[in-house]
């Protein structure tokens, strides 16, 4: 199992430090959480791991793998994968659509193969098509398979959104804020995924959160930003206990 | 079709063999998996009966040992409760939707060993009453999805690990199964139905092989089925209505059953398989109709406008059919061109094109329902019957559906009307009893009858018209039975009826008290510029007295018997409304809180000299204030006979 290692991370926008000497340390095989107000830096963090930004300062390393100047597209090569906060999803196409077009990577049929289509080409597609069946059936898409995505509920999309991330079978898989805008139901919903994911498929899991129940609940380790800074981290009652916590959530006396 | 009345000699298991030697590769189960339908031939159905069977023996499930399943509509609920009978077990089945402590009840009552259940929201609600069910032996799942909590107590068990025990012990002694198959009779009791008590826990109704099958061979002699007809399974096994086609009608026909992928992808499920026939509860069709027009709503203009003109050809076209009278050539014509324009795409767009015949049974259905139906094509009937009678025995006969009744009944059952004027039935799947009853029992059979409890008489065609409850029923002064429920729905069926309430137990005559429906009465005297204020003021308009005296003179020329007209009515001030007591939560009426509440008003209701009286109208607003306004409200007598 392999660890990711965020060590002194800083991240500058032209003098505005997005991050600042921020160390976290991803253990495999559980569900760790980043949390802290607005403009913390949390959504910063997650795009530093997925190679959307990279660090003015440090390094990102994941087993032996250095990802500090990795490409996103490398980043989701190796197993890392990442659900959006703002719905990443075309919202024309089916749900079925959307989740076998972010298999892409795993299609590995040159043209030829596919103007010809049936051996090879139609071989691999069925394995997709399996796989993401798979993944439909493990998030309980199964009634929206055909629906335009567009038209689906906000809880539903964001459940498309996590499940197109799974279709990459990742080893690690980034969470932005999956349970924003939802009802108490769907949030129950995709808490039960979430450790379902943990625990049935063995993949490790950040979440960015804004609920703190949920992410007292669920979480095995806690990290704490408050302006780019790393406040405190632990297990959730240590974090739940620690004054600097409570200072940058609810305020001094 | 050939006679298969010796079928009835089997039990389900031996039958379940026999489709094997009969049509062994042909597809029997059918169930859609990971976005695919998956198909299982007669003999590989028997073959995972026998590894279900010989896995439960494994397990020290022997002959008369109980199980029970909780479980979605899935193939291995049939291998469950067939391989359970095999071994001379016996299956019940409980509700999916049923709550922890109703669960223990039932498994306590009926003395179940062995439970069987889908997935984990099932084995959850088993786990939580566990102390309180020392009976239960073991816990056998068939989805391991969130089962990880569970898979270091050996209470539960994985039903991959049963099968695995059952192929064991087929290999050690291959003639086994046969033999124990073998040992059953049609007559011994394989399943316990749970009948719906309305109060308390419900009763196990015993039913045998016999039951099921004879149930399946005599309505398939009404409406015969093919062999490759389609079938899905969509409603919950508890109910009487699955069994009886997955046990009874299956077995009997050789149908294949369809297994839909989720409870809700169903609808999409009924599309992809176009199902031969089907049977419901009436919210299905009332569901299915809201889906047309939906849907018609959202089509262009040039859709609706067909399907406008030709709807009220499809209704007229339906009235024949449905009394099975010739109609004229103009009218076929047209029927037929609009079959082929618009009603055929659209009974396809929702899977029934293939549909020869939809059953409804439950509750009762409006007759705009089976119009509607028959009039896009598909050939809606009722049909009537109790769980303790393996769900139908009474069924309307193609060309000769009258929504006002139950139909005929089926061949093999013998119909009486008690002095009670209660339905009686007989055929040879009665049950032989309720479960550790043993008085309610004889009080069900009571002179070898089936006592159904509801109230009916049979009509001038031969026709059974179930009228209510045998416990809601009144009698008037000279003791002529009549159901208020019956009354009351025949006045809500007018439009400009909201709400009406019923007297005339022991009294001379029949009285109404009727609240119009604000909406449509309300546009219907906007429309005549009749001025009005509130809903009092609307109620007291003559005019809109007369329009409901039409309304009630119309019902009373239609009345089946003379004693039910309704004599007299009057309009009530205010709506009846549960906030108020006079409703239940369910939206019935509390018949005795109405009376006693408006007792002036049912005296007056029964002294016909009595034209117009004074009232004080007592209101509650939703903040707790109340008001009294005196107005004064007319009484109505309808002359004639």
């Amino acid at each position: 199992m392999t660890q990711l290692i965020v060590s002194d991370v800083t991240l500058t926008f032209g003098g505005l430090n997005a991050l600042f000497n921020v160390d976290i340390v991803i253990e495999p095989g559980i569900i760790t959480s980043i949390i802290g107000p607005n403009g913390a830096g949390k959504t910063s963090i997650l795009n530093c791991i997925s190679g959307f930004y990279h660090p003015t300062k440090g390094r990102i390393q994941y087993g032996e793998r250095n990802l500090t100047n990795a490409s996103p597209h490398q980043i989701s090569n190796i197993g890392i994968a990442r659900a959006f906060q703002n719905l990443e999803l075309f919202r024309g196409l089916s749900v079925l659509d959307n989740l076998l077009l972010a298999r892409h990577q795993n299609l590995r049929y040159s043209l030829l193969d596919a103007i010809i289509f049936f051996g090879k080409a139609s071989r691999i597609e069925a394995e997709n098509r399996a796989y993401v069946e798979k993944i439909i059936d493990f998030m309980e898409l199964e009634p929206y398979r055909k629906s335009m995505v567009g038209n689906l509920s906000y809880g539903v999309q964001k459940r498309v959104e996590v499940a197109r991330a799974l279709t990459l079978a990742p080893k690690l898989v980034l969470l932005d804020e999956p349970m924003a805008g939802m009802n108490i139901e769907e949030k129950e919903d995709i808490v039960r995924f979430i450790l379902d994911l943990k625990k049935e498929w063995g993949v490790t899991v950040v979440l960015v959160e804004h609920d703190l129940g949920v992410v007292m609940d669920i979480s095995d380790r806690i990290y704490v930003l408050d302006f780019g800074e790393l406040i405190g981290s632990g297990t959730p009652k240590e974090v739940a206990s620690d004054p600097k916590v409570i200072e940058a959530y609810i305020g001094e006396e | 079709m050939e006679n298969q009345d010796h079928l009835v000699q089997h039990s389900i298991p031996q039958l379940l063999r026999w489709r094997v030697k009969a049509t062994g590769e042909k597809i029997a189960l059918r169930e859609k998996d990971l976005g695919c339908w998956h198909s299982y031939t007669w003999n590989q159905y028997y073959d995972f009966v026998r590894k279900t069977g010989l896995g439960l023996k494994k397990i020290g499930f022997e002959k008369g040992n109980k199980i029970a399943i909780i479980s979605d509509n899935i193939p291995e609920t049939l291998y469950m409760a067939i391989g359970a009978q095999a071994v001379g077990g016996i299956s019940a089945a409980i509700y999916q939707t049923s709550l922890p402590d109703e669960i223990g009840g039932i498994l306590e009552y009926l003395n179940v060993g062995i439970v069987f259940c889908s997935d984990q929201e099932q084995v959850d609600k088993v786990a939580e009453v566990r102390a309180k069910i020392p009976g239960v032996k073991l816990v056998i799942y068939e989805d391991p999805r969130g089962m990880r909590s569970y898979q270091t107590d050996d209470w539960f068990m994985s039903i991959k690990d049963l099968y695995a025990l059952g192929d064991a012990a087929h290999r050690e002694t291959p003639e086994l199964f046969n033999a124990l198959v073998d040992e059953g009779k049609p007559d011994d009791v394989c399943h316990l139905c749970l009948t719906s008590g309305t109060t308390g826990l419900p009763k196990g109704a015993m039913l045998t092989h016999r039951n099921y099958i004879n149930m399946g061979l005599q309505i398939t002699k009404v409406d015969p089925l093919e062999e490759t007809d389609e079938y899905l399974s969509f409603l919950p096994f508890a109910w009487i209505g699955e069994q009886m086609n997955s046990f009874g009608v299956a077995m009997a026909t050789g149908i294949a059953v369809n297994f839909p992928e989720s409870v809700e992808t169903t609808m999409d499920d009924l599309k992809e398989i176009g199902p031969h026939f089907m049977f419901g509860a009436p919210r299905i069709y009332e569901t299915i109709r809201s889906q047309i027009w939906l849907k018609m709503d959202e089509s262009y203009w040039l859709n609706r406008t067909l399907y406008r003109y030709f709807m009220k050809i499809g209704e007229e076209a339906a009235g024949y059919r449905m009394t099975g009278k010739q109609m004229p050539g103009r009218l076929r014509f047209l029927a037929w061109l609009g079959k082929q324009i618009i009603f055929r795409p659209l009974v396809n767009q929702i899977g029934l094109l293939r549909l020869r015949r939809a059953y409804t049974g439950g509750a009762a259905l409006g007759p705009e329902l089976f119009t509607f139906y028959q009039a896009i094509g598909v050939n809606l009937k009722q049909i009537y019957g109790q769980t303790e009678i393996v769900g139908i025995a009474y069924m309307h006969r193609d060309g000769d559906v009258r929504p006002d009744t139950v139909g005929k009944p089926l061949p093999g059952t013998e119909c009486k009307i008690s002095e009670e004027g209660e339905i009686l039935s007989r055929s040879a799947s009665v049950t032989p009893g309720y479960y550790k009853l043993p008085e309610k029992s004889a009080e069900l059979l009571e002179g070898g009858w089936l006592h159904s409890g509801d109230a009916g008489y049979i009509d001038a065609n031969g026709h059974l018209v179930v009228i209510d409850r045998i416990s809601d029923v009144m009698h008037n002064i000279n003791g002529d039975m009549f159901s208020p429920m019956f009354l009351e729905n025949r006045l809500k069926f007018s439009p400009y009826i909201k709400e009406a309430v019923i007297f005339g137990d022991k009294k001379e005559y029949v009285a109404a008290l009727i609240n119009v429906d604000p909406i449509v009465v309300g546009k219907w005297a906007e429309d005549r510029g009749i001025s009005f204020s509130t809903y009092m003021d609307l109620s007291f308009q003559p005019e809109v007295a007369e329009l409901i005296k039409g309304a009630v003179v119309e019902i009373n020329r239609n009345r089946e018997k003379p004693h039910f007209k309704i004599r007299r009515f009057a309009i009530l001030y205010k709506l009846l409304d549960m906030d108020d007591g006079e409703l239940t939560k369910t939206g019935k009426i509390r018949r005795k809180f109405v009376r006693e509440k408006y007792n002036d008003l049912f005296e007056a209701l029964y002294d016909e000299n009595i034209t117009e009286k004074k009232v004080e109208a007592f209101f509650q607003y939703q903040d707790g204030q109340t008001t009294t306004v005196d107005t004064s409200i007319r009484f109505y007598t309808m002359e004639g006979d």
